[in-house]
């Protein structure tokens, strides 16, 4: 045996440390479109918040007197059939769009990121059950299914919300059961039931954080999709009903006067564009930056 | 010196498609209070799914405890359920294990703060302050400098050497009795390895801690164990106190292995004799000996009867061999 025997320091082991966050940051603000596109999302929440401050007139305010204005000083982008403010409209629309499509999305990843850790964890039949319901989901187009449920639940906000949040289960329950699949793999995980931690502490403690960087991904690029489908339902007619102040209903309240009144289609057409294109930016920015794989793709 | 662990005639089969393989098929051993003790054999000879039976960490399916008993403080534990509360008291808390690969074995997300604070507040119901204090102090017990700065440090600004010294202290954080190593020095380079293996024997020595080392490194074995347990094909060959098997190797594989070690105080040009072929495919195994087709000593017994049970030799040497291997 040894008779000089002190505890090894190493200090050449020791690594210079790197900050993920500063990594992350500037891969994140490397590009512009992104920067522009977190710009544009920023200023659409602002504005959902204090939209009675920033709209000039009350968008339901109807004034029967002034319909169809053209754009004038009053009126920046024209009055609509029933004498409302375009403008005030665009400007209120924001809340419901992004009310719509946050609560939609919280319904849709919550159940969905559940039903994919439970199924990824405990494998076997209750996979099985899980992926086989996800299959019938993802068997039907998210809009066709949307539709579906608010033809049967009938329109309203409520239940625009439902609809779209029961249609999108499906892909987040598929990403975060993948996501296990192969977190649960690793050689921690193994330790982490070595050290006596039970089911629900592994799922919640150890797994879902190591399943968050593509679903935080996918949930930014869902706010998008899900904006343009709350719009198309809202179009569609079996959405939000025209008397909420909503880009979709908006648009097919236009596009009769489309001709001779370009601004009342266009407007919220134009919003929902930019709204849809910042979101699908920032999240593939935020895909770019969190994963070094895909890094340099656009 | 009481009996703390004791496995006895323990089966781990899986079930593949392409046959039942009895990974594990008989194995019985024990350890003592504050021993060392070894776990030697090839690679896929059984020993790390030996251990994982013991805890129950086996995957169910393909893998299943097909019978035995590991009896631990009077229970056997593999009555509890395999995620039962009893189960999870024992894993970490009475029997902790630490994990071949330092550098998958932490969670990627988690500070190692957080890791080591969590296995105190499982076990021993620290409030987060005193756990984060004790986690503290175990970091700097196992060497890690500027131990109160670095707990906040993720796992991938760790070295595996460091890492596994995290890993030893996590092991060590609950005072368990016995502490499993699943070769604990196989991923890190040699002067670590030293270094790793000292720290944990200072540290089985001060925690009153009982040390199962599962290894294919013999000089490890040599070193540290008290008593080896030789593996062969999922089942103990032979085993005895330490100067037994390295002085007096008494079954056909254990003399095999030494005979490949290199030494340096051999006459130079000593050629190294190899075990001839290749470990057997455990899949639909023969009743045989599994070593007979290597075994330059088999005669005719060994063709026509099962592989024999461990027989004593002298003191405490087992061997399960029909021959007589001193006569050659």
């Amino acid at each position: 045996m040894l008779e000089k025997r002190t505890l090894p320091t190493d200090f050449t082991e020791m690594l210079p440390r790197v900050s993920e966050f500063r990594r992350f940051r500037r891969v994140f603000f490397s590009r512009r479109l992104v920067v522009f596109g977190l710009i544009v999302i920023l200023a659409l929440i602002v504005t959902a918040i204090f939209a009675p401050f920033i709209a000039p007139y009350n968008p339901y305010k109807m004034d029967l007197s002034r319909k169809l204005l053209q754009p004038c000083r009053e009126h920046i982008l024209g009055t609509d059939s029933l004498g409302r403010d375009t403008l005030s409209r665009v400007i209120y629309g924001t809340r419901t769009s992004l009310m719509v499509s946050v609560i939609a999305i919280g319904i849709a990843g919550s159940i969905g990121m559940t039903m994919g850790l439970l199924a990824g964890y405990f494998g076997g039949i209750t996979n099985m059950v899980i992926m086989r319901f996800t299959d019938a989901l993802m068997s039907f187009p998210m809009i066709l299914l949307a539709m579906v449920v608010a033809a049967v639940l009938g329109g309203g906000l409520k239940n625009v919300i439902i609809a779209l949040g029961v249609g999108m289960i499906a892909p987040y329950c598929r990403l975060m059961c993948g996501q296990v699949l192969s977190v649960k793999e690793n050689d921690y995980i193994t330790a982490g039931r070595a050290i006596g931690a039970s089911n629900l502490r592994m799922m919640l403690g150890h797994i879902l954080p190591n399943c968050f960087p593509p679903l935080i991904v996918l949930l930014t690029l869902m706010m998008g999709t899900v904006i343009l489908a709350e719009a198309s339902l809202s179009f569609l007619g079996i959405g939000i009903t025209p008397l909420t102040a909503a880009w979709g209903s908006m648009v097919n309240d236009g596009y009769k006067y489309l001709l001779t009144h370009l601004m009342l289609s266009f407007a919220p057409g134009l919003a929902i564009m930019l709204v849809v294109f910042a979101f699908n930016m920032v999240g593939d920015g935020l895909r770019d930056a969190l994963d070094p794989r895909l890094r340099g793709t656009l | 010196m009481s009996v703390l662990l004791s496995v006895n005639n323990l089966k781990t089969w899986f079930k593949t498609d392409r046959g039942l393989v009895r990974a594990v098929d008989g194995v019985s051993y024990y350890i003592s209070e504050r021993e060392i003790i070894g776990l030697v054999g090839e690679s896929g000879c059984g020993k790390s799914v030996s251990q994982l039976s013991v805890l129950q960490l086996i995957p169910t399916p393909p893998g299943e405890i097909v019978s035995g008993e590991v009896i631990f403080d009077g229970h056997d534990l593999l009555k509890f359920p395999a995620n039962g509360p009893e189960m999870r008291s024992v894993r970490g808390g009475k029997i902790a294990m630490i994990f071949q690969e330092p550098m998958t074995s932490l969670n990627p997300v988690l500070t190692i703060g957080r890791q080591l604070t969590e296995m105190l507040e499982l076990h021993l119901n620290m409030d987060s302050e005193a756990a984060r204090e004790r986690a503290i102090e175990l970091l700097n017990l196992v060497g890690i400098p500027e131990a109160a700065s670095r707990i906040d440090d993720y796992p991938h600004q760790f070295s595996g050497g460091m890492r596994q010294r995290v890993m030893i202290a996590m092991a060590l954080s609950c005072n368990p009795k016995i502490l499993i190593a699943d070769e604990p020095t196989t991923a890190v380079d040699v002067t670590t390895q030293a270094q790793l293996l000292e720290l944990m024997k200072d540290m089985v020595v001060r925690f009153n801690t009982s040390l199962i080392i599962v290894t294919h490194n013999l000089g490890v074995v040599a070193r540290y164990a008290q008593r080896i347990y030789v593996m062969y094909a999922g089942r103990i060959v032979e085993s005895g106190i330490t100067k037994d098997i390295f002085g007096n190797p008494r079954h056909p594989y254990t003399i095999g292995l030494l005979a490949c070690v290199p030494r340096l105080d051999e006459p130079r040009g000593r050629k190294l004799v190899p075990i001839v072929g290749l470990p057997p495919n455990l899949i639909n195994m023969p009743p045989t000996c599994a070593f007979l087709p290597r075994c330059p000593y088999r005669i005719e017994r060994c063709q026509q009867e099962p592989w024999p049970e461990l027989r004593l030799i002298d003191g405490q040497h087992y061997t399960s061999c029909h021959v007589d291997t001193r006569e050659k």
